[in-house]
């Protein structure tokens, strides 16, 4: 093709500038181009490469094409330090001089964020970013919790800001005093959207209060949201409702997908007072419940006993000392230890539970699929090297009848404990 | 002073089938209103906004009340004001309703907008009313995973029954089809912002795929093939019994499953 104007000139190499080029070491290699890039616009606009300009060469003087796109060098590091995951530092999102705000009540059960938290907090980001390209108006998305706070990913989830209201009116049940910080927020900082998650864990009730207060229609059931239009579902899940984006939203489960490319500032954003309410409804506690009425896959925690428990006497006492719903493997249950309904894996029941005890149980894979969704697992196991002790968070490596033993002293204890000093309250 | 409960009652949807039948959670709420009518010898109301000729109607009266309320109301009309109205005339203590209607909107706002209203507690989500003394309720409510907590509160409160109440008794046809429905007129106020909306019957939802965001095939095999590696725990392996135990204990006080 160039062939026409490339004959005119005679090309003359140069072999020192040439070495030069593919030395890299060489002193003067910065100062000699290698010439144009691999791939140049042809003269119909197509692109064309040329062969000869990929690659580089490599330490040796032969030429090496990199097909890892530039991820070489991690990979390199990677397979160096024993295939442990890299830690990759995701690049900041700066949010300096805010628009709108978007504000996020998420649910924090147990102080940490649930998959439907880091949902709405995407979603969030979708409603802040000026994607509509009008103009460039940013918004901030805070985020405002309540009581406890365990997680340490709220950077990497999505929050800008935080607002966190810890004080001991906070503590317990106490919708009367959170449904005032968030009209006081309201009024404070006219948040262009509020976003609960419709949950059973509270977010439904706060959300709805909020809306009922301020007189606003929120959309329930949310899935579908953008800035303008909404769609949720309605009659029981049976119809969808395409609506204007009001601005208090209830979004359902998997409305939008995480964050997961960005990390936030979690800037704090303190508060001045938040004005105290006396609440007309007093929170008595939790009221124990029998946990083995609890059905198996809502149970929150569960004592799960395998082929390596001896003393079932034990196993049921500890149970009840610890306030555990009781799980089994599929050997046990097989054995006729225990009835078939409490058999937890692939073919009995998936479980949710946060904490998870497996004693005596080895983490066959079938077991493992039944408590792929549990948070936290503790192992109790004469066998170290078995598959539950690599999925646990914690594993005690022993007899299981000498740790349950002494579990049971510690429940005990701390039972006894706790009435006296009830007592004592009480007097 | 006899108690006196409302018990409201909207239109039911069967998942499957899509026909009217009593609804779920507002046959509970009658359910335990009629509890309470007989432990506290208090007296209930059975309260429905809409169409007095609904047939579901009948099935609410058929598990064993006299007489319906129906305050008349066509399809388009918003159902809380005329509530509110009807509910601040009369001398309700308790308010019972469902937490989400099956049919229209299910929103769930109802309960919410009768209290904020009425300027009364709303208690979401209960499971039992155990006991009223002095003026007081000692209620039940339903947390999600099969645990309660107990609440005292003041009357009057609204109140919206979880499916974790006891479960509503049969319907008779007989005493369905003889009890009275009484309807009364109100002024309607029609749902205007309801009329821009659209609706369609629920397009099924994408289901979440699992993307693997890898910029390598390396990375994409990887992400394909091996084993998910959780993160490796603690391992306790030459302590005591004792120290193991305790460690596990330590845990679950952190979790806070022990109580
Ligand atoms: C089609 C199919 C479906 C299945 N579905 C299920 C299912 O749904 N659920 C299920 O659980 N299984 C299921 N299984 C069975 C599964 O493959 C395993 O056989 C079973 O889970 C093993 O149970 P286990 O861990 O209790 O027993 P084992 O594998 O015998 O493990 C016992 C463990 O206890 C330890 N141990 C022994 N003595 C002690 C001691 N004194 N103190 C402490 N630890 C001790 C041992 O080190 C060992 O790790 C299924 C299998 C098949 C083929």
């Amino acid at each position: 093709m160039s062939g026409e104007t490339n004959s005119y000139e005679i090309v003359r190499r140069d072999p020192r500038a040439e070495w030069i080029a593919r030395n890299r070491l060489h002193p003067l290699h910065g100062t000699i181009s290698v010439g144009e890039e691999a791939e140049v616009r042809g003269p119909s606009g197509l692109i064309r490469k040329n062969p000869h300009k990929v690659g580089f060469i490599g330490p040796n003087g032969i030429k090496r094409i990199d097909r890892l796109k530039g991820n070489a060098a991690a990979a390199a590091t990677g397979r160096r330090s024993g295939g442990a995951a890299q830690e990759v530092q995701l690049p900041l999102h700066k949010v300096e001089n805010p628009d709108f705000s978007i504000f996020v009540v998420p649910d924090m059960v147990g102080g940490r964020l649930t998959s439907q938290d880091k949902d709405i907090l995407g979603q969030a980001h979708k409603l802040a970013r000026s994607d509509d390209g009008e103009s460039a108006v940013q918004g901030v998305v805070v985020a405002v919790v309540f009581g406890e706070l365990k997680d340490d990913s709220l950077d990497t989830a999505g929050v800008d800001r935080l607002i966190h209201l810890d004080g001991e009116e906070y503590q317990g049940y106490c919708p009367e005093q959170q449904l005032t910080a968030l009209v006081h927020l309201d009024a404070t900082y006219n948040p262009q959207n509020w976003l609960f998650p419709d949950s059973v864990h509270g977010g439904t009730d706060l959300g709805s209060r909020l809306a009922a207060r301020l007189g606003e229609r929120p959309a329930v059931q949310a899935w579908q949201v953008d800035k303008k239009t909404t769609v949720c579902r309605g009659a029981s899940g049976s119809t969808d409702i395409s609506r204007p984006t009001p601005r208090i939203l209830l979004l359902a489960e998997e409305c939008a997908d995480p964050i997961d490319e960005t990390r936030h500032e979690v800037q704090p954003i303190e508060l001045g007072s938040v004005p105290r309410v006396i609440s007309r409804m007093q929170d008595m506690g939790q009221v124990s419940v029998d946990p083995n009425a609890i059905p198996l896959a809502e149970a929150e925690f569960i004592l799960s006993a395998g082929n390596g428990i001896h003393n079932w006497d034990q196993f049921h006492e500890a149970a009840e000392a610890l306030g555990a719903t009781e799980g089994a493997s599929r050997v046990a249950v097989d054995d006729g230890f225990m009835p078939r309904f409490r058999q937890v894996g692939a073919t009995g029941t998936w479980v949710t539970a946060r904490v998870y005890i497996a004693v005596g149980i080895s983490g066959a894979i079938q077991h493992m699929q039944g408590i792929g969704q549990c948070d936290k697992v503790i192992a109790i196991n004469t066998d170290a090297g078995c598959d539950m002790v690599k999925r646990a968070a914690l594993s005690a490596i022993g007899d299981s009848e000498e740790i349950l033993a002494e579990l049971l002293k510690l429940a005990r204890e701390h039972k006894a404990g706790q009435s006296e000093g009830g007592d004592q309250n009480a007097a | 002073m006899p108690l006196n409960i409302v018990s409201l009652v909207s239109v039911g949807r069967h998942p499957q089938s899509g026909r009217e039948r009593r609804a779920e959670q507002d046959g509970r709420a009658v359910e335990l209103g009629m509890n309470l009518e007989a432990s506290q010898s208090a007296s209930m109301t059975v309260l429905h906004a809409g169409r007095s000729v609904e047939p579901v109607l009948r099935n609410y009266a058929g598990m064993g009340l006299p007489s319906l309320e129906v305050l008349e109301l066509s399809e388009q009309d918003d159902a809380v004001p005329s509530l509110a109205q009807y509910l601040k005339a009369s001398d309700a203590d308790i308010v019972l309703t469902g937490v989400r209607a099956e049919s229209g909107e299910s929103s769930g706002m109802v309960p919410y907008l009768l209290a904020e209203e009425l300027g009364w507690p709303l208690v979401p989500r209960i499971a039992d009313i155990v006991s009223i003394n002095n003026g007081v309720a000692e209620i039940l409510l339903a947390l999600p995973r099969g645990q309660r907590r107990s609440l005292s509160v003041p009357l009057p409160f609204v109140a919206s029954v979880d499916n974790a109440a006891p479960a509503p008794r049969q319907s008779a046809y007989g005493p369905g089809m003889r009890a009275s429905i009484d309807a009364s007129q109100v002024t309607a106020v029609t749902d205007s912002a309801r009329e821009q909306w659209q609706e369609a019957p629920a397009k099924p939802r994408p289901k979440r795929l699992k993307v693997v965001k890898a910029k390598t095939a390396a990375d994409r095999f990887k992400a394909a093939t091996a084993k998910p590696q959780g993160k490796a725990g603690k391992v306790m392996k030459n302590e005591s019994a004792q120290e193991q135990a305790q460690e596990i204990f330590n845990l679950l006080l952190e979790e806070k499953v022990i109580k």
